[in-house]
């Protein structure tokens, strides 16, 4: 049976279609001023790049902050579950898996099934989420697709004392102001959340291998800064914005009796 | 007078509480943390008193952070500095 | 001339003087220096009783903004500073002020001030400050007996008010009058973390709220952030608030509207608190031989 996964987050949709455990279509979208909109674009676009009608579809599951939204849908799971389902489909060996997203950042302990054994969230506070990275790129005065690649120029590590994203972006003035390299800036920015999310994730018993997802995954300086943080490697799965809603989709396989 | 340290940001509260009442200034709390989470200051509340333990400035801003590995998720313990402590005044607020 | 958009956070720096006091009738003059991380006050008392201070925005520089305001304050005196027994410095740049003879926390301080500004009745003393925000509970002689501090977190703080008079293009003095100007309470916005509440704040604009609709949604939300950290350290009658947000009516009735409670008023400056305190603490220190 042909289903799909909605994974309404903070900052975009992201549609998954699956026939059978295979994708067949992936759509995102950036959640503008009207949220519903935003949801059935990313839903339409992504029959249409599968060339299937929505009655077609049997069965639809939704995730992420705002799933009560997605008016077409089946059923609703939890960000947590829909992560770890989808983490562990892409990477059978996930034991933890790091999500961070725009708004929240949360970590899974999770078995091979992507079935979830323990979890934290850090959701609510701008410095322990994607909102952080964006907000210091706004401070730095550079796009914020920039500061990761930047991050990775840098020469040293400097400290940022600051655990509040409005009072990090004064540090950064400051910083700047300081004649501190915007390179050197990228990187204390990555490793200040790398820290925070690292933390988190410490309070499970952190098992490997470790996988992230969500946004922040695209971010090479925050995973360089995470990694280091760890002490661990860290695997970034294909498209791993993708994640929750393929995790969604493939429950939504499960839920209307298809393949797990 | 209980001294409260930490902080509340939209994720919760996270707060270390000292009640220098009870507390003996023994310092052992100070020695088991293993983040360096405490340290001894001159007591500016009462001029003729010891030195008391308090949350060095630099970490009231990241308990919630720099505590997480003596607070895991799945068992229950609790955490060296109220382990440590023989007069129960030392508490966690999460 | 038009103002810059990035000036709307910007409130008035000034100096005072006791019009009838003359500093040459003191027995023992002392003062405290509060280095804040938006605003620095320098507090010049005699006998225990206020002089004369300034109150200005604290440069990059802690000494240096320490040594300015203190020459502000002493400007109109025709005094110098060595006539000052006992300086006593607090705030965040407390061990920064140069001319100080001991560093005293802040906590002490506020507590000590605003026993003397509202009375020796004030058992509850928020001081809701730049970059921090601080639940105080003291006994009648203004000494500390429980407290709590927030200074991680820019909800509830001077500065996360000034980030929002930025986005609304709103003068910060304005946006208590602002807020009561709206045809009924709208619910607060529900993010506490000042990024959020502001990502929150343009969607309601965009959505057609008016101005001071958010502008009192937005203030609803900090006091409510402020009275559930009173809560936590319980409240005792009187209640009193210091620092630069009791100047901030939109934020100070919806206060008392949450606390079910009025709070002190007073003619004095609430931000000199910490300062105030500061100098007496001097000046009990002289008395006692200590200094």
């Amino acid at each position: 049976m042909k289903v799909a996964g909605v994974d309404v987050g903070a900052k975009f949709v992201k549609v998954i279609l699956m026939d059978d455990g295979n994708v067949l279509a992936k759509s995102s979208k950036l959640v503008g001023f009207e949220q519903k909109k935003s949801i059935d674009d990313a839903f339409q676009e992504a029959l249409g790049k599968a060339g299937v009608k929505e009655e077609d579809i049997g069965y639809i599951t939704a995730t992420g902050s705002g799933r009560t939204a997605v008016h077409f849908k089946t059923d609703e799971l939890t960000e947590v579950t829909a992560a770890s389902k989808g983490a562990t489909m892409l990477v059978p060996s996930a034991r933890t898996v790091i999500d961070v997203g725009a708004e929240e950042g949360r970590a899974m302990h999770t078995d091979a099934d992507g079935k979830v054994l323990d979890f934290v969230i850090n959701e609510r506070c701008a410095a322990g989420a994607g909102s952080f990275t964006e907000a210091m790129a706004r401070a730095l005065e550079i796009e914020v697709e920039e500061i990761g690649p930047l991050s990775l120029k840098s020469t040293e590590a400097v400290p940022m004392n600051a655990q509040c994203a409005v009072f990090a972006e004064s540090e950064v003035v400051t910083l700047v102001h300081q004649k501190t390299s915007k390179e050197n800036i990228a990187r204390a920015i990555h490793d200040a959340i790398a820290s925070r999310i690292s933390s988190m994730a410490r309070r499970l018993s952190i098992e490997q291998d470790i996988v992230l997802v969500g946004g922040m995954a695209n971010n090479v300086g925050f995973v360089e800064s995470l990694k280091r943080e760890l002490n661990m490697d860290v695997t970034i799965p294909e498209d791993p914005e993708y994640v929750a809603a393929l995790g969604a989709a493939r429950v939504a396989s499960a839920r209307a009796g298809g393949v797990s | 007078m209980k001294a409260n340290y930490g902080y509340k940001d939209g994720s919760g509260e996270y707060f270390i509480t000292i009640d220098t009442d009870k507390c003996n200034c023994c310092e052992e709390c100070v020695k088991v943390c293993p983040a360096g989470v405490l340290e001894m200051v001159a007591n500016d509340f009462d001029i003729e008193a010891d030195d008391m333990p308090a949350v060095t400035e630099k970490e009231r801003w990241k308990i919630k952070y720099t505590c997480a590995p003596c607070k895991p998720v799945d068992k229950e313990s609790t955490p060296p500095c109220m382990e440590a402590c023989k007069e129960d005044a030392i508490e966690h607020s999460w | 001339m038009e103002k810059k958009e990035s000036e709307y956070w910007r409130w008035k720096e000034y100096a005072w003087k006791a019009p009838e006091l003359n500093w040459e009738d003191f027995e023992i003059i002392t003062a405290g220096v509060d280095i804040g991380s938006v605003s620095s006050q320098a507090v010049i008392m005699g006998d225990g009783e206020l002089y004369a201070y300034a109150n200005m925005r604290t440069g990059s520089d802690s000494p240096e903004s320490a040594r300015n305001a203190m020459d502000w304050a002493l400007k109109d005196t025709g005094m110098s500073l060595d006539k000052i027994r006992y300086v006593v410095g607090t705030g965040y740049g407390r061990v920064n002020v140069p001319f100080a003879n001991k560093a005293i926390t802040e906590i002490a301080c506020h507590a000590r001030g605003a026993n003397w500004m509202y009375g020796p009745s004030v058992r509850t003393v928020l001081d809701m400050g730049g970059q921090d925000c601080k639940a105080i509970r003291c006994d009648e002689r203004g000494k500390v007996t429980a407290f709590l501090m927030n200074d991680k977190c820019a909800a509830g703080t001077g500065r996360g008010m000034e980030v929002f008079a930025d986005l609304l293009g709103v003068h910060i003095q304005d946006i208590g009058e602002l807020s009561f100007d709206i045809d009924e309470e709208p619910p607060e916005v529900s993010s506490t973390c000042v990024v959020f509440a502001k990502a929150e704040a343009s969607q309601l604009l965009r959505e057609g709220w008016p101005k001071n609709k958010v502008i009192a949604a937005y203030c609803a939300a900090m006091a409510h952030r402020v009275f559930t950290l009173i809560e936590r350290l319980g409240m005792e009658k009187e209640f009193a608030i210091t620092g630069g947000i009791a100047k901030n009516v939109g934020v100070v009735k919806r206060i008392e509207r949450e606390l079910k409670i009025e709070a002190l008023k007073t003619e004095k400056d609430t931000q000199i608190a910490g300062a105030v305190g500061g100098a007496l603490f001097g000046k009990t220190l002289v008395e006692k031989g200590k200094g």
